[in-house]
C-alpha cells in the first residue's frame, strides 16, 4: 500500500479519538481518516453481528435554506424543492416532514455528479430548509452546484465542521435509544432532531452498510463525550473505512467515483427507483432525454452483481468477457467476510445481465470463472 | 540451514541449494486477513526480486517478490483452501513455494535475523 502523505489533509473532529482507538490513519478524500482499528474482517463481522461506530465527517452535511421573508409550511417547502428538483430527478416536493430520500445529482447529459440523501425537516419553523449529505470527496463541487443553481434565492450553510456518525448493525438500535430516547420509533429514512447538552442534533435512521442502523449529524462539542460514552459500551466498537467498503458492496450499494461517475446514467447503475412518477412523467430534470429514452428502451450496459466462482478476487477495473470477447468492467471488488466469498459489482452490456450469466473476468491476466449475481449478496436488514 | 530476509519482507530458508521461500510475520501482520494467494507452479523458474506471487487481503492486493532466482520445486497447494494460515503461521507452515536455487551468490545481498529485526524496528 502507497503511503500518501499527511501533509494539508485535514482531520475530523474524532481524530484524536481513532488515534487513541488504535486506529490506522489514512488519506481519504482531503482528510485523515482510520482505515482500520483491529482488522477489516472483525470490525465487519461486528457490524453484522453487533454495533460498529463509522466516523463520517469527511462527508458533506449541510442546509439548503430560502432567503428570509418567505414564511413557512408546506408552501416554502415546494419553493425549495423546486429548486433543488432542476439538479435532481427524485421528487422532493412530496416528502412528507421528516423524511429523507436518497437521489442522484445529474449533469446534462444525464450522468451521475454524485449521490445524495436529502431531507425534509420536522417541525414548522424548518420548512423551507432542506437536510443534504453528499459525498466527501465531491463536497465542494456539490455545493458550488447548489450555490449557482440557488443564487439569490436560497443560501447553503456547510455542516461539515461537525460529527457525522453512523452507529450500525443490529444492536444500534439498543445503544440509540439510550441515548436518544423515542429514535427507536423511527423507520428507514426517517429521522428527528434531539437537543444533547443544549446543542442541537440530528439523528436518521439510515446508513450504508445494509444493516438497520442511525446516522447523527452532532456538533463537536456534544458529540465528543457522547461518543465517548458509546465507546464504553460492549456492543459499540470503532469501525474503518475498510470494512465500510467491504460492508457496502455486499449490500448491493454504490460507491461514488467507483460504480457511478459522470459518464453514468441512473438508469444505467440500476437506480431508476430514484425517479419517481411525477418527475418521469414531467421529465423535468438535466439530461431527462437520455433518461427516459434509456427507461423506455433499457440501457447498453447495466450494473449488476458478480460472483467469481474460485477463491480469487476480482478488482475495480478487471475486464469482464465472456468467449474471450470483453462485455464489461468491475467497478468494485473485494471479498465479502459475511457471504465468505468474493463479491463485485461491474457494468456489463445488457445483454450479458441476467443473474446466473456466466462470464469471465480477467485477474492478472488470466481468465477466471464468474456468474452475474443479484445484488445485495448479503440480504439488507433496514426497520421498513 | 539459514533463513535469510528481504527489505520486501520475504524470507528463504535454505538447505543445500534448495530454498523455501514465504512472507515473513511483519509483512502478514500488515496485509490483515488474507482471503487468497496466488502462487506459480512447479516448473515455472523466478528471477530474483521478480514478483511471483500475489496475496490478497479482504481489501487489496499485494505482490511478492522472489528473494533469490530458481526453478519452482513445489508450491504450497494447502494455501489454496486455507489462506488465512499466512495470518497465523507465515514463517512456518504458510510457506509459500520451495525453489531449485541458481546462484547461491545472490543470498550475499540478503538480511539474517539479527539484520531484518532492526531493519523492522526502524520502519
Amino acid at each position: 500500500m502507497s503511503e500518501a502523505s499527511t501533509e494539508n489533509l485535514k482531520r475530523t473532529p474524532l481524530f484524536d479519538s481513532h488515534v487513541k482507538m488504535g486506529g490506522k490513519l489514512v488519506a481519504f478524500a482531503g482528510y485523515e481518516m482510520p482505515v482500520q482499528f483491529e482488522g477489516v474482517m472483525a470490525e465487519h463481522i461486528w457490524t453484522r453481528t453487533q454495533a460498529g461506530l463509522f466516523d463520517v465527517s469527511h462527508m458533506g452535511p449541510c442546509f439548503l435554506t430560502l432567503e428570509a421573508g418567505i414564511g413557512g409550511g408546506d408552501a416554502a417547502h415546494a419553493e425549495i424543492s423546486a429548486l433543488v428538483e432542476t439538479l435532481v430527478p427524485s421528487d422532493i416536493t412530496s416528502l412528507k416532514p421528516g423524511q429523507a430520500r436518497l437521489t442522484v445529482l445529474l449533469n446534462e447529459d444525464g450522468g451521475i455528479l454524485d449521490d445524495l440523501i436529502i431531507t425534509r425537516p420536522l417541525g414548522e419553523d424548518a420548512q423551507g430548509t432542506l437536510y443534504i449529505v453528499v459525498n466527501g470527496a465531491m463536497k465542494e463541487q456539490d455545493w458550488a452546484i447548489f450555490e449557482k443553481a440557488l443564487a439569490g434565492k436560497a443560501v447553503l450553510t456547510r455542516a461539515d465542521d461537525r460529527i457525522l456518525f453512523a452507529l450500525q448493525g443490529p444492536k444500534a438500535v439498543d445503544v440509540m435509544a439510550d441515548f436518544f430516547p423515542g429514535c427507536e420509533e423511527l423507520t428507514f429514512m426517517q429521522h428527528m432532531p434531539f437537543e444533547v447538552n443544549g446543542q442541537r442534533c440530528i439523528v436518521s435512521r439510515c446508513g450504508y452498510t445494509g444493516e438497520d442502523g442511525f446516522e447523527v449529524l452532532i456538533p463537536a462539542e456534544a458529540g465528543l463525550p457522547l461518543i465517548e460514552e458509546m465507546y464504553t459500551d460492549e456492543r459499540v466498537k470503532p469501525i474503518g473505512l475498510g470494512a465500510r467498503d467491504s460492508l457496502r458492496l455486499e449490500a448491493g450499494l454504490c460507491l461514488y467515483g467507483h460504480d457511478l461517475n459522470p459518464e453514468i446514467s441512473p438508469i444505467e447503475a440500476d437506480l431508476a427507483w430514484v425517479i419517481q412518477k411525477r418527475r418521469r412523467e414531467a421529465g423535468n430534470f438535466p439530461g431527462a432525454e437520455r433518461i427516459l429514452r434509456e427507461l423506455k428502451d433499457g440501457p447498453a450496459k447495466k450494473r449488476v452483481g458478480i460472483r467469481p466462482l474460485e477463491r480469487a478476487p476480482a478488482r475495480e477495473g478487471a475486464e469482464i468477457q465472456i468467449n474471450g470477447e470483453t462485455i464489461g468492467v468491475v467497478t468494485s471488488g473485494g471479498f465479502g467476510p459475511t457471504y465468505d466469498a468474493p463479491v463485485a459489482m461491474g457494468y456489463v452490456a445488457a445483454a450479458h445481465a441476467a443473474p446466473g450469466t456466466k462470464i469471465d473476468l480477467i485477474v492478472r491476466g488470466k481468465a477466471r470463472p464468474a456468474e452475474v449475481a443479484a445484488l445485495p449478496f448479503v440480504p439488507q436488514n433496514y426497520k421498513r | 540451514m539459514t533463513t535469510y530476509y528481504t527489505k520486501d519482507h520475504e524470507w528463504v530458508r535454505v538447505e543445500g541449494d534448495t530454498g523455501t521461500v514465504g512472507i515473513t510475520s511483519y509483512a502478514a501482520g500488515q496485509l490483515g486477513d488474507v482471503v487468497y494467494v496466488e502462487l506459480p507452479e512447479a516448473g515455472a523458474s523466478l528471477a530474483k526480486g521478480d514478483g511471483f506471487a500475489v496475496v490478497e487481503s479482504v481489501k487489496a492486493a499485494s505482490d511478492v517478490y522472489a528473494p533469490i532466482s530458481g526453478a519452482v520445486l513445489e508450491s504450497n497447494t494447502g494455501l489454496a483452501d486455507a489462506p488465512e494460515k499466512v495470518s497465523e503461521a507465515a514463517e512456518s507452515d504458510a510457506w509459500f513455494v520451495r525453489v531449485k536455487i541458481s546462484d547461491t551468490a545472490e543470498l550475499e545481498g540478503l538480511m539474517d535475523l539479527a539484520a531484518y529485526t532492526e531493519y523492522c524496528e526502524g520502519l
